[in-house]
């Protein structure tokens, strides 16, 4: 799609961080603002509880802090229905081609929430069973750093969610772009998922033959 | 603290193949011979006077040690009698680690003795579905309890994570597992020829 540069002929584009974008015009910001309200606003999840986040995750569900405040008012149990996965727990690698089956048969669009310490870096599990990351599995937007995280961690996660999206737009090709894995069966590069995995903080005291 | 009576029982009846026995913390442990190790497990559950009938746990221990052997942990209770004892298998580690399998006397060996093969490479001879319970069946890094199994695994982490997205979903669950095989006996009459007439075929 061609994208004239507000102000029109003559005027320069203004710089954008992504590359070959250009701002859009009036009508599609205003329909930007529009579409984007109405899903930063009807955000239904999908968890994935494998662990003591789930339970977080329950309260946060639960009428004490009550997710359905910010529209996430079903959650949809089933990735079909659902637009933002949220991985409550450790994810062992005997799950990981369940997850990434789940991230695959959500329609786009589609976020992710790494909820916890576990889920977003392997927490304290930084051994053979563990997947360190699933950032390694799947895109993620949000980290909700916690062990577990409480509540309003989690409704703070969702919020910065909500602002991500609102500052999306519709003509953004990136945004859109499915991860499909490549011949070797994965989606990122093996040196990013080495880098990833990298063990820090105290796990960098383990040696590899330990 | 007196030991277990069923110890000098067993001297007496087993002889050497009772290797050595000790008191731990009011617990008897007995470590027996590997290669009559079925035979004296099969005594103490069916003796009028041992009965233990109730196969707690089967686990495995690897000291740090090397020099130590590799030990097959069976915990036995006796519930008509209230009383417990440990039987030990000392296995070398640079030999074959092969034990009888005890899941004709006691079932429920059935999965603890998989658990043990899985983390331990413990190989249980006679066992009728050695597969790994723990870890996924195409694992191919080794045993992870194994002293010399590194604790982040023996691949990078790509590799890894390229394995185990690609693994089949459906494959960790078996044909066995989904079997009905042990029920056949308590099936319908039809159904069981319906069966026989066309056996269910392996999802994999």
């Amino acid at each position: 799609m061609e994208l004239t540069p507000p102000g029109g002929r003559g005027m320069p584009a203004p710089p954008d961080a992504r590359s070959g974008f250009v701002s859009p015009n009036w009508l599609t910001t205003r329909l930007d603002d529009l579409v984007n309200w109405s899903r930063a606003n009807s955000l239904w999840p999908m968890a994935f509880g494998t662990a003591c986040c789930a339970i977080e995750f329950m309260a946060t569900a639960a009428s004490r802090f009550d997710l359905a405040r910010f529209g996430m008012e079903r959650v949809a149990y089933s990735p079909r229905q659902a637009d933002v996965l949220i991985c409550a727990g450790r994810l062992p690698f005997k799950l990981a081609p369940v997850i990434r089956r789940v991230w695959d048969q959500m329609p786009q669009p589609k976020w992710c929430i790494s909820m916890g310490a576990c889920a977003s870096t392997g927490g304290i599990f930084d051994n053979y069973a563990m997947v360190q990351g699933i950032d390694t599995i799947v895109p993620v937007d949000v980290y909700v750093p916690g062990c577990p995280p409480r509540p309003e961690g989690l409704l703070y996660g969702i919020l910065m969610l909500q602002k991500k999206i609102k500052g999306e737009t519709l003509f953004d090709p990136e945004l859109r772009v499915e991860q499909l894995a490549d011949e070797r069966g994965l989606f990122l590069e093996p040196t990013t998922v080495d880098e990833l995995s990298e063990p820090f903080g105290n796990s960098v005291h383990q040696t590899r033959s330990a | 603290m007196t030991p277990n009576p069923s110890v000098a029982t067993l001297r007496a009846r087993f002889g050497a193949s009772v290797v050595r026995s000790a008191v731990v913390l009011g617990d008897t442990i007995v470590v027996v011979a590997a290669d009559r190790s079925h035979e004296i497990l099969a005594w103490l559950r069916d003796d009028p006077d041992e009965r233990y009938d109730y196969l707690v746990d089967v686990t495995a221990v690897e000291y740090r040690d090397r020099e130590l052997p590799l030990e097959v942990v069976y915990q036995l209770r006796s519930l008509p009698r209230n009383a417990c004892l440990r039987v030990k298998i000392a296995l070398a580690k640079d030999a074959d680690l092969v034990v009888d399998s005890v899941v004709d006397l006691w079932p429920g060996a059935n999965w603890l003795e998989r658990e043990v093969w899985d983390m331990f490479g413990v190989r249980f001879r006679g066992h009728p579905d050695l597969r790994r319970l723990l870890m996924w069946e195409t694992y191919d890094e080794g045993h992870p309890l194994r002293k010399d199994f590194p604790l982040r695994g023996r691949f990078s982490r790509s590799e890894q994570v390229r394995r185990a997205l690609g693994a089949d979903l459906r494959a960790h669950y078996s044909l066995e597992e989904l079997s009905i095989a042990e029920a056949a006996a308590a099936l319908p009459a039809d159904l069981r020829a319906r069966l026989a007439a066309a056996p269910p075929t392996d999802p994999r």
